[in-house]
């Protein structure tokens, strides 16, 4: 798909959103920086996460798997069921985003839901690459940067519990979850699975409840047939 | 954390990536599994709260940390920032844990 040149306002009012998203998102990485620290991986390691696997969900998982005494395997396990969704954003930006060879190779690393959200709504080429450059290498900059002070600070703190980190990761991941809980199957699938995790949690390792309950999401997935109106990610706040 | 599982799920969520850049939606594009992949999030992260936040090990919990998820849900329902509403849970629990 290709469309008209694009005027420099419409250039510069994509660009401008898309680095708003940007800032915000990347902010956010502090959070991770901490709540990696305080679930016992190295700075390394966390600045590793936010390098190479850069997707806040899967890495917010990864991290709160381990944290609850999970297995590294579980945790990973999570990480990529997580990152599936990546996948489904790939197939819908790769005709609007129109790129081969290197490009795609280095464009699929910041294929996430904000650089999605940003530029799957447009309707040319040239719209939908600025939206989804700016937004994909802001947010990767800022991210890694943040990662980096939450991580240092986070180890400077001490013990994690008495700042209420180990509660954080709870929010972060309602917050993360948020936008999703206005579809009506969405709550119903959120609460089967609460109900799975928490029920199997007394008798199976840790990590093991949480990879169960993406069994709900298999059932009604193949139960139902209606689509998911709140299926794209919106631009965060 | 070892090293190698951290990179081999780093290497997954790449590949996972480049998958829907490369693939022709033909391929994977079908009804049920959009749902399957639609749903896995939604499940996985409500199922990671509820462990997070209730669980103790093998045991149920109701501690410092359902106090500041309760704050979460009010600072979501203010519509306050990612940053504001995952602090604010911390310091509800930081909190609570002092008094």
């Amino acid at each position: 798909m290709t469309g008209p040149e694009l005027s420099p306002r419409e250039r510069g009012g994509i660009v401008r959103d898309s680095l708003g998203v940007g800032l915000a998102t990347g902010a956010y990485g502090v959070s991770f920086g901490a709540v990696s620290v305080a679930a016992g991986l190295s700075v390394a390691q966390t600045c590793a996460l936010s390098l190479l696997m850069f997707t806040g969900a899967s890495q917010f998982a990864l991290v709160g798997v381990v944290a609850a005494g999970g297995a590294p395997v579980s945790g990973a396990l999570t990480a990529l069921l997580l990152g599936t969704r990546n996948t489904l954003y790939g197939l819908r930006l790769a005709p609007l985003l129109g790129w081969s060879g290197w490009r795609r190779v280095v464009a699929a690393h910041v294929v996430i839901d904000e650089s999605t959200a940003m530029s799957v709504t447009r309707t040319s080429t040239p719209a939908a690459r600025v939206g989804f450059l700016t937004t994909g290498v802001s947010v990767f900059v800022l991210w890694n940067l943040a990662t980096l002070v939450g991580a240092v600070a986070g180890t400077a703190l001490g013990d994690p519990r008495t700042y209420g980190l180990d509660a954080a990761v709870g929010a972060a991941f309602l917050a993360l979850l948020w936008p999703r809980l206005r579809d009506r199957r969405n709550q119903v699938v959120g609460v089967l699975a609460v109900a799975v995790a928490l029920g199997i949690v007394p008798v199976a390792p840790p990590g093991v409840p949480v990879l169960a309950a993406a069994g709900v999401a298999l059932l009604v997935g193949v139960l139902t047939h209606r689509p998911d109106p709140t299926e794209f990610p919106e631009p965060p706040r | 954390m070892s090293w190698t599982a951290l990179l081999l799920a780093a290497l997954g969520c790449y590949l996972l990536k480049l998958t829907g850049l490369s693939v022709p939606a033909r391929v994977i594009e079908r009804p049920v599994v959009e749902r399957v992949a639609d749903l896995i999030p939604v499940a996985l992260l409500s199922a990671l709260v509820a462990v997070q936040v209730f669980a103790s090990g093998h045991e149920l919990a109701l501690d410092a940390r359902a106090l500041g998820l309760a704050v979460a849900v009010v600072l979501l329902l203010l519509r306050a920032p990612f940053l504001v509403v995952v602090f604010g849970g911390a310091l509800a629990a930081a909190l609570v844990r002092l008094v």
